[in-house]
């Protein structure tokens, strides 16, 4: 059976009774789009490097009911600092009640469905689905086309959420291979404030493709923090699409960390729809062994006077691989645009490669916008340097990568989780190191 | 405490040192000077173990043990110490933080146990006074945005953090204004004493109002083609290196 013969099959099991007729006809939508696209290949410009056909030869489970985790599974996944954080879990894609637990009045959690109908019906309608005007592939297509399990996520206005949300998307693969796509809607009113933290877990051995897509819209005086740790198991593959709409005037701040995983493609894209809107994004690449990860970020600017600033870090070691690929776009009348974006990368071993494009496309005269990339060896002046002070070459190399990784991780604003990837890398930098 | 015998080294195929003997004693200071591509700091490179130094013939003995067998770590633990002629800047990597590495990687390769917070903190405030360096300074990312004296200084601050047994200084006055030099000069002299060494490799003359050398060497083409006590670092800075030149051709 071809995919999309066999997607069609889930597509035609999907439980239609509870869906909204909007939710349903975005679905049809997007299967039409799906069947015409099908599953991206290196062909298609935007995934040259990046080849996911190939994870499709192989059998998937593609669940529609939740699964169940016990508690213990949670524990052994849980990120620190959760006992103060809000707790949502996604199981094999679908959105988990049940195990969810909400600690902050500011934070309403409902189905997508039934948000899809009563107060927050026109966020649904106005936003679900904004991403593929962005993402033109038959993944993005996927997801949209087979919406089921999803949930709204709402920051009451004017409230500061004081416990940060955590968000796992964790695949039950211990029986079989299985196929997620988790999907959220999420919406911070005006003048409110989250700190989102999201990670991927899986519990087995089977191999899992996960394809999520979560849209992210930012009102009017709102700030976010946003923060994706990727430290999954070789033999799981994920494309995961963060989707920002800043509506209006607001403040966002992302930092990606991707540690592990067989492919990982992130596609984070931000439009700025409110003149005077602020976008940091940060990410740190790290792929050791066969993995490969690929970041393509793309900012918006569709109106004037709004500053945007990337900065992308890459270490490989060993066969790994890494794409970036920065878009910014400026409209013809986002005058004052100020957009920056940095790429630099550290190849620790001969064989790793890294894929690194630029892309600005400005229709407006008015703006500054600048662009770099660097692909080199580990300072080898600096290495002598700490060796001639007595410093052995594997520390020496340790606290040299340490030290290209800081300006990425002083970012993550949440102690805890900065802690916890500080440590993760660190354990990464006793072992691996050649 | 140092042997060098017949060196000959040189980089990428090209030969730069032709043939250097050099005994340094416990409580002397050597100065070598030299005009520009006469080989000093190759000299200072290939006795700390910089990569791409290809020794071809003779021999560098420290303290009994073959000194070009060793890593450069291995170099600064049996108690060698170069200051960097253009220290390297490292972002993300704190001062404080790798003087500390610094020193304790070294106290273990002593078999010495690590200083503990406080032990540390009392001798960097002493070596701080000394070297007339602020906190801030060392809490800041490795020379990155140092100006060229504050990089100097903190050559000589780690150095008197190390207490090596030798000293190397690569052109610690270079590019230093006179009250930079002072400073410099000072720390140099604290650091002397019967049971260590300093090799300084300098352009100029200036340093040497203030570290008095037991001994002073000339390099040319490779070679220490003349040696003598400090008079001789006058005769250079009166005279030029024109005069070594003019006497090494009537000598050939």
């Amino acid at each position: 059976m071809n995919i999309i013969e066999y997607f069609k099959k889930s597509f035609e099991q999907l439980p239609s009774e509870n869906g909204s007729d909007g939710i349903i006809s975005l679905r049809e939508s997007a299967f039409n789009a799906f069947s015409k696209m099908g599953i991206p290949t290196v062909k298609h410009e935007e995934w040259r490097y990046t080849r996911i056909s190939g994870l499709f030869n192989k059998e998937y489970e593609f669940p529609l009911l939740p699964d169940n985790i016990s508690e213990k599974d949670l524990n052994a996944l849980r990120l620190p600092g959760s006992e103060q954080a809000n707790e949502l879990f996604f199981v094999n894609g679908v959105f988990s009640f049940s195990l969810s637990v909400i600690r902050s009045a500011a934070l309403i959690v409902l189905p997508l469905e039934e948000a899809a109908t009563n107060e927050y019906k026109d966020i649904v309608a106005k936003n679900l689905g904004h991403s593929s005007n962005y993402l033109k592939d038959g993944i993005n297509a996927l997801n949209t086309a087979l919406v089921h399990g999803a949930v709204f996520i709402h920051i009451k206005k004017g409230e500061i959420t004081e416990h940060p949300v955590y968000i796992y998307n964790i695949t039950d693969a211990r029986s079989t291979n299985i196929f997620s796509q988790p999907r959220s809607l999420v919406h911070i009113s005006e003048h409110a404030q989250v700190q989102i933290v999201e990670t991927y877990t899986s519990i087995g051995l089977g191999e899992s493709f996960t394809n999520q897509v979560m849209e992210i819209i930012v009102e009017k005086d709102a700030m976010v923090e946003y923060f994706k740790i990727q430290n999954d198991a070789p033999h799981t593959n994920q494309v995961s699409s963060t989707h920002f709409r800043q509506v209006g005037k607001s403040y966002i701040h992302t930092v990606l960390i991707s540690l592990n995983g067989g492919i990982v493609r992130n596609n984070l894209n931000v439009v700025l729809e409110a003149a005077h809107c602020e976008a940091h994004l940060y990410g740190l690449y790290f792929p050791t062994g066969q993995s490969h990860i690929d970041n393509h970020t793309l900012v918006d600017n569709v109106k004037p006077d709004c500053l945007s600033n990337q900065l992308y870090k890459g270490i490989l070691n060993d066969n790994a691989s890494a794409v970036f690929n920065g878009k910014i776009f400026v409209q013809p009348n986002a005058q004052k645009t100020n957009a920056y974006q940095s790429n630099k990368n550290v190849l620790l071993s001969n064989s790793a490669i890294v894929n690194a494009k630029p892309q600005l496309e400005i229709f407006a005269d008015d703006v500054k916008c600048s662009h770099g990339c660097t692909v080199g060896r580990l300072n080898e002046e600096g290495l002598f340097y700490l060796q001639s002070r007595g410093i052995p070459e594997k520390k020496a190399k340790s606290l040299l990568v340490h030290a290209f990784a800081i300006d990425i991780l002083e970012h993550i604003k949440l102690e805890p989780i900065r802690m916890y990837v500080e440590q993760l890398i660190s354990e990464r930098l006793e072992f691996n190191i050649a | 405490m140092l042997k060098i015998q017949n060196l000959h080294a040189g980089i990428e195929g090209k030969k730069i040192l032709n043939g250097i003997s050099l005994e340094i004693k416990p409580g002397e200071v050597h100065v070598i000077m030299g005009p520009n591509g006469s080989g000093k700091s190759t000299l200072a490179s290939v006795l700390t173990g910089r990569e791409n130094y290809k020794v071809t013939e003779g021999s560098v003995d420290f303290f009994g043990k073959d000194l070009l067998d060793m890593s450069p770590e291995k170099r600064a633990g049996e108690g060698l110490f170069l200051a960097f002629q253009y220290p390297v800047e490292i972002a993300g990597l704190s001062t404080i933080n790798f003087i500390k590495t610094s020193v304790n990687e070294i106290r273990k390769y002593r078999g010495q146990e690590p200083l503990d917070g406080v032990a540390f903190l009392k001798l960097m405030k002493e070596k701080m006074a000394l070297m007339d360096i602020e906190k801030s300074l060392l809490s800041r990312s490795l020379n990155e945005g140092f100006s060229g004296g504050e990089k100097k200084r903190n050559e000589i601050f780690q150095m008197a953090m190390l207490q090596p047994r030798l000293a190397v200084l690569d052109e610690p006055d270079s590019g230093l204004d006179i009250d930079a030099i002072r400073i410099v000069a000072n720390g140099v002299n604290k650091f002397r004493n019967q049971d260590n060494a300093v090799l300084v490799v300098t352009h100029y003359q200036r340093l040497l109002d203030y570290v008095v050398p037991d001994f002073v060497h000339v390099l040319y083409n490779g070679r220490i083609v003349k040696s003598g006590t400090k008079e001789l670092a006058l005769e250079l800075e009166e005279k030029g290196y024109d005069f070594i030149k003019n006497e090494i051709a009537v000598e050939q």
